[in-house]
């Protein structure tokens, strides 16, 4: 009976040590993973503050106000103007909607009728 | 444990044998147990000792042995725990009122070489000199060939650059890498950015410090890494800066002048939604300051916030507006005008001939020096002085920009009489374009002093009281009355009200000796919309000449009033103003006051 229980002690503390082995191994694992993604977000923040600056720089006004001079034609777009603000009553009510469809002819069945 | 008997019966009865006295055995014995416990306690308090000289032993041995690892370890970020406080090594970002970026960092790097590891000396100055051709190759070669083990070639480098130096595929250059300073927008704001440069520099990094502008004036904050990269919010607007300073420079051109400065403020808040000094530069290669000349024509004097000048005629609304505070006028009190007003030796007189006698609102209208000097002398100079004062006129402004403390108003070393009549008309008293958009603004938005600031604020909190909300109102009344039939008739612009001042002043002369006869500087004051204000609009045009006329014409009402009449048709709409019907003047109740 005592050497079943050292036995079986025994394996408990070696399915422990393993355990602790395995766990270990993991942490060192996710550590190593954290560090990684930690890096690429730093990366990644360099980039966005690149892609930021390129932002800016693109719509900065001087080259905004050259290209819509450029593409006057087909854009026709001026400076803000007083004269374009308008009201609420300038603006027309929509049309009626159409009435619904009734009493339809079917074109091509009248048109078959028809030499 | 026993305990012994303090007067045991058998020695008693010994002793009382012997004829001893039995207290004797009583007192030794009590001796005895005392001693007993004395040498108890003491030796329960020396175990005390012990265990705690233990305890501050091993706390002591704790804080060696960990003092001892921290100091033995490489430093490391904490990688298991989640980050808590986020920390930003990098400048922050500067952003307009509505988050568009103002000043931002590029990566890039820097070239250096280490000419004791370079293979051929010769091939590499030579292909430096043509992919950089501010170098020259003989310089480089003497560099590379003499004692020196380390050398700076370049501060910046573009991607393309980097790659040229690199094709050279010579190992002794190379690059660090280099956080660099980039105002995507370009000139726009030169004057609030000021600009960047290097301070310490090492091999993998260097210290990027503000020149001047808010740059200079917040560089602690900007570099503070607690902020956790949050950008400094300016009150600026982009688009109307980009749309204010178009104008300005076209309307510079047209009218000849050789600088122009605009300042566009809330009135309430004193925010500072535009402010355009004219020439500008570009704070991405900023020039030198010049070491020879005159420091205010360089491109990076900021005439708005440094340049001090007399303003002219804009300078009589404050009288008005101070006699109608004190009671002294109302608009309608006549004023006599007959000039030439004599004060000493000296005179005083008026552009035209305006007649005898003009109301105090057609003084402004019509902008009369004889009868703004007469309302001034009724004030008198001390009453004058504390009313500037409290204006802020007196005083460097209180803008975030490290240029503007040394703004210091020009005052008059003796304030007498005369120099109170001519500071009414605005001469003799020098101050910079923003000082008078603060004054215009104080006096306009109901009464309440402004303090303007570069700063996106969120709340309004009025300053103290500087005139009452009724005299606000009447100035304000008097200012549309200057456009719609007074100097200003330019200004008008359809659907804003525009109300203002122009103020036309003779340059004095560098070295002293009186006024130059050709050369002004024309400013109009202005705010819309009148009835219901909201901004405030300076604009100063430097020695202006418009020339469509047979003789050129120099007044503010025809050089800076068309300039600022444009720059409102253009910004009003983009600061979301709608045109509105100017709202008629009621008939038949006028008020009056005794």
């Amino acid at each position: 009976m005592r050497s079943l229980v050292y036995i079986f002690a025994a394996l408990i503390v070696m399915s422990l040590a393993y355990w602790a082995y395995l766990e270990n191994y993991r942490t060192k694992a996710s550590l190593g993973d954290v560090a990684g993604l930690q890096g690429e977000i730093g990366q990644m923040r360099e980039e966005l503050a690149v892609l930021r600056a390129e932002w800016a720089y693109l719509n900065r006004p001087d080259r905004l106000r050259e290209l819509a001079d450029l593409n006057y034609d087909r854009l026709g777009l001026l400076p803000l103007m007083p004269e374009q603000f308008g009201r609420v009553d300038q603006i027309a009510y929509p049309g009626p909607a159409l009435a619904p469809i009734t009493g339809a002819v079917d074109v091509i069945a009248v048109g078959e009728g028809r030499p | 444990m026993s305990r012994i008997p303090l007067r045991p019966l058998a020695r008693i009865l010994d002793a009382r044998e012997k004829g001893e006295n039995p207290d004797e055995i009583e007192r030794e014995n009590l001796r005895h147990r005392h001693e007993e416990m004395r040498d108890k306690a003491r030796l329960r308090s020396e175990g005390r000792l012990v265990v705690l000289a233990g305890l501050f032993f091993f706390a002591f041995l704790i804080v060696g042995g960990r003092m001892a690892m921290l100091s033995a370890s490489e430093p490391q970020e904490p990688r298991a725990q989640a980050p808590g406080a986020s920390i930003a090594a990098a400048r922050a970002d500067i952003v307009d009122r509505n988050g568009r970026i103002l000043a931002t960092n590029l990566v890039t790097h820097a070239l250096y070489a280490q000419p004791l590891q370079m293979v051929d000396k010769a091939h590499a100055a030579r292909e430096l000199a043509r992919i950089f051709p501010d170098l020259d190759e003989a310089t480089l070669l003497d560099q590379f060939t003499g004692p020196r083990k380390f050398l700076w070639i370049k501060k910046k480098l573009s991607p393309e650059q980097k790659q040229a130096v690199h094709d050279i595929g010579d190992p002794g250059l190379m690059f660090g890498p280099r956080e660099m300073r980039l105002y995507p927008n370009g000139r726009l704001a030169a004057h609030v950015m000021g600009g960047a440069s290097f301070g310490r520099e090492g091999v993998r990094a260097a210290e990027v410090i503000g020149t001047a502008g808010v740059e200079r004036r917040f560089d602690a904050f900007l570099r503070d890494p607690a902020n956790g990269g949050a950008p400094l919010q300016l009150s600026l607007d982009l688009t109307v800066q980009a749309a204010t300073e178009r104008v300005l420079a076209g309307g510079m051109r047209l009218m000849n002048a050789k600088g122009a400065a605009a300042v566009l403020m809330d009135v309430y808040t004193g925010e500072v939604i535009s402010l355009v000094s004219l020439p500008d530069f570009d704070p991405n290669d900023r020039p030198h300051v010049p070491t020879q000349g005159d420091a205010s024509d360089s491109p990076l004097f900021n005439r708005a916030v440094q340049g001090l000048y007399e303003l002219g005629s804009t300078f009589k609304v404050f009288a008005a507006a101070q006699a109608l505070e004190l009671g002294l006028v109302s608009p309608n009190t006549m004023i006599d005008t007959r000039g030439p007003l004599r004060w000493g030796k000296f005179r005083i007189r008026d552009f035209h001939d305006y007649g005898a006698r003009l109301s105090v609102t057609d003084v402004v209208v019509k902008s009369s020096n004889v009868g703004t000097a007469r309302i001034a002398a009724e004030i008198g100079a001390d009453r004058q002085r504390d009313f500037l004062g409290a204006l802020g006129l007196l005083e460097p402004t209180a803008l975030e920009l490290v240029e503007a403390p040394g703004a210091h108003p020009l005052l008059p070393s003796n304030w007498s009489e005369l120099s109170a009549m001519t500071i009414s008309y605005g001469h003799g008293l020098s101050s910079s374009p923003l000082h008078l958009a603060s004054a215009y603004a104080s006096v306009l938005n109901g009464g309440t002093r402004v303090t303007p600031t570069l700063l996106r604020s969120q709340r309004t909190t009025l300053g103290p009281r500087v005139v009452s909300a009724r005299t606000s109102e009447t100035v304000r009344a008097m200012l549309r009355q200057v456009v719609v039939r007074g100097t200003a008739s330019f200004g008008e612009v359809a659907g804003y009200n525009v109300g203002g001042k122009t103020g036309t002043a003779d340059k004095p002369r560098p070295q002293g000796g009186g006024y130059y006869e050709d050369k002004v500087i024309a400013t109009f004051a202005s705010v819309f919309p009148a009835n219901d204000p909201k901004y405030i609009l300076v604009v100063t045009l430097d020695e202006p000449e418009e020339t469509s006329g047979p003789e050129p014409r120099r007044t503010a009402g025809w050089t800076a009033v068309p300039v600022a009449a444009e720059i409102i048709r253009r910004t009003a709409p983009l600061l979301g103003l709608r045109p509105e019907i100017e709202p008629l003047a009621p008939t038949g109740v006028t008020l009056t006051s005794n």
